[in-house]
């Protein structure tokens, strides 16, 4: 059967630490920016913390909303790459292909989300951080479009070693960087194809939302709130 | 007021208009020496944005369009004014069009070079830029045809192909008649491009239907293009870009800002050649009333897209609005009505007050207005995008402001070295009856 990627992010109970942004970094070799180009807004995170406020002072109540690409089923990012740099993969991931893309931004001003990254340079890190490269993932060069990829080499890895014991993939094999890493649980990876996987399971739940849904991109990041 | 110019012997037009083709005067080459200085500097800005990377312009994320786009739609709009009037006026088969049709063909494949320069300038990898072109290549791609991008590049291929047959057909028979009497290369040259007229009645007859077909053409083309350009944006579902109108609403603008090119360029010409007796009062007249409906109609479509959206009162559309007409950008909004409409409507639509000198200045104001205007549309919906947690702003860098400079001084240059190469106005329309002369 084919697989079908999604992900849940359970946001009563993100607390917004942000270790999935870190762990993303290292996972994936994003540069490091520094404040001086966080300013300038030249900052790379495929996933990243969005804070919402509720309230007024001193009743605040701050809400995050950790968003990466929604992976959407009708991704508008895709059709208007004039070079096939971002296409939609058998299994519905939208990927982007570093060496076709020429940078036209097209897709980047398409993506409702805004959640792809431009190299406006040619990636730095300070030292020691250029030794801890992940060898499974490309170093991307300067003037090329990039976001999150769902790990998809930790996607493909999970199944290698399940092809090499002999065995089918089962749920929760595969764990991206950012669900790995996340302390509260919040975030859940899995096959929506399945439906006995966690994933589709807290898809069916009542608290289900999805991002702009209005828009009728179809992504296949969910998110997990109770509507009041 | 002058004489209209059909009435001048044609013995005193012929002198007239080949009279700018000879000699360099010192005014000339320190004006082309600024521009290539201009220029060069583009050049070096656009060397080291090669060199380094993107991030030396202003452009950061969520406004991935900035100057360059804004660039690009205004010199693809100012490339309107040729083909458009020209083509207009010789379908209608108006008089008065003579003097004014062959500066405003030149514009139009001028500011199409330049225009056509800035999407691959533009790119994050400029040098792989023909990746976007259908071409049996190693990596067995086609280039995706569902793209906007590929729509304006096969259109303004088009568009400039076209535009250049349609300048280069009636400089015909002037070139054949510089090749007559003339120093021996440049007898070459106009005697090699002229591709052996002889002036026959055929060859009248031919290159008379050549020129209709081509305006007709030409037409089509040139709607199509700046439509074409504008869905780059209205495909996008950005708040503010997803637009029915933005297809008219563009082309409506191409126009507008084409004419006011055509007058600045007119006003020039008619200044440094001396052409008094051929640019008259009576084709700034005209022109300028066209430029005073364009900037009507462009005023009713301003009214009509902003409105809408005001009225209907989206959230995402209206952070856009806000930005646009009251926060960030407001200045560059208001200043914009006021060079595009409120400036052309006082000077123009008042009959006391339109001469040529005033033609002139409103024709400038409305340049700048829709320069503008390109800025108000790209930037404020990218810097608003839909979740609001990934706003930004958007300011230009030096990189970027030199580039855009260059771009003029290209144009500048561009005009005069073809000034001095062919006659600026079509001297053998003013022959009396062509056909029976050789």
């Amino acid at each position: 059967m084919q697989h079908r990627w999604g992900m849940t992010i359970d946001l009563d109970r993100c607390t917004g630490c942000e270790a999935c942004v870190v762990a993303c970094h290292a996972e994936n070799n994003l540069p490091v920016s520094n404040p001086a180009q966080a300013a300038e807004g030249r900052t790379a995170h495929w996933i990243r913390i969005d804070r919402y406020y509720e309230g007024e002072f001193p009743d605040i109540k701050v809400k995050y909303m950790p968003v990466l690409c929604q992976q959407c089923d009708e991704a508008p990012c895709e059709p208007v790459c004039p070079v096939y740099a971002t296409y939609h993969n058998p299994e519905g991931l939208n990927v982007q292909v570093y060496n076709r893309c020429v940078g036209t931004f097209y897709c980047a001003n398409n993506c409702p989300y805004t959640v792809r990254y431009f190299n406006w340079f040619a990636p730095e890190w300070p030292e020691p951080l250029h030794l801890q490269h992940n060898p499974d993932v490309a170093v991307r060069m300067a003037g090329v479009m990039e976001k999150c990829t769902f790990c998809i080499q930790r996607i493909q890895r999970g199944k290698e070693d399940a092809a090499q014991e002999g065995r089918p993939l089962a749920d929760g094999d595969i764990q991206p960087a950012c669900v790995q890493s996340c302390p509260a649980e919040a975030m859940v990876f899995g096959d929506l194809n399945d439906p006995a996987s966690k994933v589709s399971r807290l898809a069916q739940s009542g608290r289900a939302t999805r991002l702009l849904e209005e828009l009728g991109t179809k992504p296949k990041v969910i998110y997990l709130q109770k509507v009041k | 007021m002058a004489a209209a110019p059909e009435l001048l012997p044609y013995e005193q037009i012929r002198k007239d208009l080949f009279r700018p083709l000879s000699g360099v005067s010192r005014n000339y080459l320190l004006a082309t020496l600024c521009a290539f200085v201009v220029g060069a500097a583009g050049l070096v800005a656009w060397g080291y944005q090669l060199g380094s990377g993107m991030g030396v312009t202003g452009l950061r994320r969520p406004v991935y369009w900035g100057f360059y786009i804004v660039d690009f739609v205004f010199w693809i709009g100012i490339s309107h004014a040729g083909t458009l009037i020209s083509a207009i006026l010789r379908l209608t088969d108006a008089a008065w069009r003579k003097p004014v049709t062959r500066a405003a063909e030149a514009i139009t494949v001028f500011a199409l070079m330049i225009g056509g320069m800035f999407p691959i300038i533009h790119l994050g990898r400029a040098w792989l830029f023909f990746w976007l072109l259908p071409y049996p290549n190693s990596r067995l791609l086609w280039p995706n045809f569902r793209s906007p991008l590929l729509w304006d590049l096969t259109a303004i291929v088009t568009y400039l192909t076209g535009s250049v047959i349609y300048l280069y057909l009636p400089l015909i028979p002037d070139m054949a008649q510089l090749a007559e009497h003339n120093t021996p290369w440049r007898r070459r040259f106009y005697r090699t491009l002229s591709l052996g007229w002889t002036g026959s009645d055929r060859e009248w007859h031919a290159l008379e239907r050549a020129m209709k077909l081509m305006s007709c053409i030409i037409l089509a083309v040139a709607v199509s293009v700046h439509t074409v350009v504008a869905w780059d944006f209205a495909m996008a579902i950005a708040p503010m870009w997803h637009s029915t109108i933005f297809g008219p609403y563009f082309v409506a603008g191409a126009i507008f800002s084409g004419i006011a090119a055509l007058l600045v360029v007119m006003a020039a010409l008619r200044k440094i050649l001396h052409l008094e007796d051929y640019l008259t009062r009576h084709h700034f007249n005209n022109l300028a009333k066209l430029l005073l409906l364009m900037s009507l109609l462009w005023f009713y479509f301003t009214i009509a897209e902003n409105l809408t959206v005001w009225y209907g009162n989206e959230p995402k559309e209206m952070a856009v609005f806000g930005a646009r007409t009251r926060a960030h950008y407001a200045p560059y909004f208001w200043i914009m009505v006021v060079l595009n409409f409120v400036i052309p409507f006082v000077l123009l639509g008042i009959r006391r007050l339109r001469t040529i000198r005033t033609a002139t200045i409103a024709a400038s104001c409305v340049l700048a207005g829709m320069w503008l205007e390109r800025f108000v549309i790209v930037v404020p919906t990218l810097a608003n995008p839909r979740l609001p947690a990934a706003s930004g702003f958007y300011a230009p860098t030096w990189v970027e402001i030199a580039i855009t400079a260059a771009t003029f001084a290209a144009m500048a240059m561009l005009y005069m070295v073809f000034s001095k190469l062919f006659p600026i106005i079509a001297v053998w329309e003013f022959k009396p009856h062509p056909q029976e002369e050789d």
